[in-house]
């Protein structure tokens, strides 16, 4: 759709930095949250978890908790029948919010109560009997495509035979076998990455209510709010219009609110009940119920001639998706080489199913790992043949017309820009200490589009309201209202941007990908424009003239021509005033399926010292380039670069799942999963590139991703510099530092 | 149920309440006074969110129970503004983006309260350690630091003028 490409402009409002519509709520604590609603007679729910990795499930006997006073519904699969012919991503959806005759791993929901107060709840959770038989399990990604390893989900086969190899993905061109016989230098390499979670400091919750006609609300925290009603609705048997689903303020997201986890369970219960319920988890449970991303064990070869020029590139990538099949090795083989414009490229990506939770979306999902991997060779092959590592990687650096490896051919991007500004930044050319050392690595996503929805609606004193689908994750509303004031040609003051319900918009999908700011933007263009075009016909009907001499601009209709000159600009608010004499409401509508999402490169630089006697690492300088095609609003572009890099500095010093030969999850809390704190870091630097998307009217291509891809790389190279070992398995935690410190010394 | 009856003082005004025993200060004010604003993001005192101050002390909600409050004061953030006027740490939260979601905004804002009502003029370290109780997932906590540190410039402008006021 040609309105929809790139137009240069000077923007008015757009790129300015002002205060947040929804800001004095959040720092006043009145903004309500997924936990913050209350309902006339609502109940407390308490979902009972499984102690087991694996499990069959013989019995549950809900009798003694169904007869305790103040319980009001108890349910186990039974309440939850299954309505989606047994297979698919729904039907994934439902085992997981309720095992059906198998625990899957440590912490999957068996049962669930709703009682009038939570020390009932809890007591009825206890009074629950469920025998278990064990199972053998396994929660390790290469164990289990073993030959003889325990099998997850029986039914999933490989080559003909049982398996938990779910998914097997290849992609690429060329020859790689020939690519290698041209190197000059070789490198070949294995990485492990282990889990993370999102974090989020928001648990999960909702609030649901089904009335005895079936009909029902529910209010809850969600990256998603129109995806969670038909997939509630679906699994639920109910109408999608009589499943009025509200977004909450999200506490963060990251990926890990696109997902339903207990949503159905809580409608399960209200309707059960008779009565609303609100559910919410525990920090516990959001670690062993609600997904983490992968754990991975990967192979990356690299072949280079001497002057820099890579002949091949080939990457094996074990992905383990949980119990549920994913799409996560897939992603991980798709972004591993975007950076790159190779002759000769392949990657080989396994999705694995373990006994751990499923697996969810985390920013820019299954990149960083694969990241990780590639980078880290590629600065291994740089080394090797004596090449700087920033020109090492901008000899073979992808470019427009380059062909990525996933298969497109790449517009104007911004990975070659990205890596200039980091060659030519101070941070590169700052000294170092003893035990101190840098690094720096490129990173990728794809970013995305996707069905949106967005309406606008001029009130009589010339104010708009701005009703946005996509969920606000972090400053969406602001970015939002710059964008119709723009359009509009109004101050951003006279805009209020408000999330609305799935009831008074069309469906909007999931904020992820990076495609709230993109996408909605887009909607809110046209739906701008739209409005515009009303505006002109009222001022035409006011000044009886013919609409084909009005103009749009500076917030006003501007009648053309000569003959005209007499009339002076009718402003918005003057038009709107009138238009209850003019023909009733002014608004402006739009859907759209928001194509054309650009993709996004950055490169960070990372400083380091650590401590040789604890193998601590210490962050003491990090820079972040990235290219937001557009920055609508750029302290929040910044705060997405900065919390993306926070995040993959957390994965690569400090966070993972730990499990015990039992196959249950040890560290379930913030205390014993450390994510970064205040004292953990320095400042984080940004710059802003801004290479136009040519497929958004602004430029505007999605940022909220891909900064989280290269810290683990970047790290794992300010770490090895710093300790003259190379590191290759995250995260890089003072007991593995030392140890390799250790292996490297023959000690 | 076997309720504790207590009376005590939230942001300057009296409250009664009837508490289970076991019930966490956070439960009382959520659930009871209807003060939504400290969230629980652990509640086993990992990340602060649920922040308040009694007694001048910083404490976390999840970890007081409610029976102990009894005759205290016990200030949240939604007492932190002065009626309309934000107080300076929420006027710089805003300036300076220094929140995404804001879900640990409030635990910060009371936080950072109690470290400005003890050191005016803290260095850019102090501040990071005084916060390191908060998590915070969104946004590296680069610009709440400034923040704070933009709001402490601004209280010690603002204690300048009142004394000087003062002795004129
Ligand atoms: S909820 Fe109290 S410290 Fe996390
Ligand atoms: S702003 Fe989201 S956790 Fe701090």
């Amino acid at each position: 759709m040609a309105e929809q490409s790139y137009t240069e402009q000077e923007f008015k409002v757009v790129g300015s930095r002002v205060r947040r519509p929804d800001g004095v709520d959040k720092v006043t604590g009145r903004a309500r949250y997924g936990a913050d609603a209350f309902a006339p007679g609502q109940l407390v729910g308490r979902i009972l978890r499984s102690p087991h990795a694996h499990a069959k499930i013989k019995k549950i006997d809900i009798s003694r908790a169904e007869k305790m006073k103040g319980v009001k519904a108890v349910i186990t699969c039974d309440d939850l029948p299954d309505l989606t012919g047994g297979r698919g991503p729904n039907f994934d959806i439902l085992v997981n919010c309720m095992a059906r005759g198998t625990a899957l791993y440590h912490g999957h929901a068996v049962a669930a109560v709703a009682a009038v107060d939570e020390p009932t709840a809890r007591k009825a959770l206890k009074a629950i009997k469920v025998e278990y038989k064990a199972l053998p399990h396994v929660t390790d990604v290469d164990a289990a495509m073993a030959e003889d390893a325990p099998i997850v989900q029986p039914g999933v086969e490989h080559d003909g035979k049982p398996s938990n190899i779910v998914n097997v993905s290849q992609f690429g061109h060329g020859d790689v076998d020939a690519g290698f016989a041209e190197a000059d230098v070789i490198i070949e390499k294995s990485y492990r990455t282990e889990q993370t979670h999102q974090g989020y400091i928001e648990p999960h919750a909702c609030l649901a209510s089904v009335g005895p006609d079936g009909d029902g609300e529910l209010w809850v925290t969600t990256q998603g709010h129109f995806t969670f009603r038909n997939v509630c609705a679906q699994l639920l048997g109910m109408d999608i219009a009589k499943l009025k689903v509200t977004s909450s303020e999200i506490g963060g997201g990251f990926g890990g609110k696109t997902h339903v986890w207990m949503e159905p369970v809580a409608l399960a219960l209200s309707r059960k009940a008779n009565r609303p319920v609100k559910l919410v988890m525990g920090r516990d449970e959001v670690f062993m119920g609600s997904g983490p991303t992968c754990s991975t064990s990967m192979d990356v070869k690299i072949g280079a001639k001497r002057d820099g020029t890579i002949t091949a590139g080939q990457a094996t990538l074990r992905y383990q998706d949980g119990p549920f099949p994913g799409p996560w090795g897939m992603l991980g083989a798709m972004t591993s080489w975007a950076c790159y414009d190779l002759p000769n490229v392949q990657a080989v990506a396994y999705d694995v199913l373990v006994n751990r939770p499923k697996v969810a979306a985390y920013r820019a999902p299954s990149a960083p790992m694969a990241a990780f991997a590639v980078e880290s060779t590629m600065d291994l092959v740089a080394a090797e043949i004596g090449m700087d590592p920033v020109d090492f990687r901008l000899q073979n650096v992808a470019k427009e017309g380059s062909k990525a490896a996933y298969g497109p051919t790449y517009g104007p991007i911004g990975i070659e820009a990205t890596l200039r500004a980091v060659k030519n930044h101070p941070h590169m050319k700052a000294k170092l200490g003893k035990n101190q050392g840098r690094g720096m690595a490129c990173g990728f996503w794809f970013n995305f589009g996707g069905q949106t929805c967005t309406d606008l609606n001029i009130g009589v004193d010339g104010t708009v309201n701005l009703t946005m689908g996509t969920v606000d994750v972090g400053g969406a509303r602001a970015s939002m209202s710059l964008i119709a004031a723009e359009e509009l040609g109004i101050p951003y003051e006279k805009v209020k941007c408000n999330v609305g319900d799935t009831s008074s918009l069309g469906h909007n999908d999931t904020t992820e990908g990076s495609r709230g700011t993109f996408s909605s933007g887009m909607a809110t263009i046209f739906a701008a424009r739209a409005a515009i075009d009303v505006l002109k016909a009222r001022a035409a009907l006011m000044w009886e003239i013919d609409v084909d001499d009005i103009e749009w601009k500076d917030g006003a209709a501007h009648a053309k021509g000569i003959e005209h000159s007499n009339l002076a600009p009718l402003t918005l608010a003057e038009i709107a005033k009138k238009s209850p004499q003019t023909g009733g409401p002014i608004a402006g509508h739009n859907e759209v399926v928001a194509d054309g999402a650009g993709v996004s490169f950055a490169s960070h630089i990372c400083d380091v010292e650590v401590d040789p006697e604890t193998g601590k690492t210490k962050i003491l300088r990090y820079t972040v380039v990235q290219d937001a095609g557009k920055a609508i609003h750029p302290d929040y572009v910044e705060g997405q670069f900065q919390g993306a890099a926070a995040q993959g500095i957390g994965w690569a010093l400090n966070e993972e799942y730990v499990y015990g030969e039992d196959g249950r999850l040890q560290n379930p809390s913030f205390l014993d999963y450390r994510i970064p704190v205040c004292s953990d870091l320095p400042f984080i630097d940004t710059e802003i590139l801004e290479i136009p998307n040519p497929n958004h009217p602004y430029g505007i291509r999605g940022v909220g991703e891909t900064s989280i891809v290269p810290p683990l790389a970047a790290i794992a190279g300010a770490v090895s510099n710093a300790v003259g070992v190379r590191l290759d398995h995250t995260p890089m935690s003072p007991p593995r530092v030392l140890k390799a410190i250790r292996e490297a010394n023959g000690r | 149920m076997n309720g504790v009856q207590v009376s005590t003082t939230v942001n300057g005004d009296v409250e009664e309440f009837v508490c289970h025993p076991g019930e966490t200060l956070l439960e009382v004010l959520r659930n009871r006074l209807g003060l939504t604003g400290a969230k629980e993001g652990c509640g086993t005192g990992d990340c602060g969110a649920c922040s308040v101050i009694v007694d001048g002390q910083l404490v976390c909600s999840c970890l007081v129970l409610g029976a102990e409050v009894e005759g205290r004061k016990v200030a949240t953030v939604e007492g932190l503004a002065d009626g309309n006027r934000l107080h300076p740490l929420q006027d710089k939260f805003l300036e300076h983006a220094a929140l995404q979601c804001g879900i640990c905004t409030p635990g910060f804002l009371v936080a950072a309260k109690a470290l400005l009502d003890d050191n005016p003029d803290p260095t850019e370290e102090e501040i990071r350690y005084a916060l390191a109780g908060n998590l915070c997932r969104c946004t590296g906590y680069d610009k709440i630091v400034r923040a704070v540190d933009a709001a402490a410039a601004e209280l010690r402008k603002s204690s300048k003028k009142k004394a000087s006021g003062r002795k004129k």
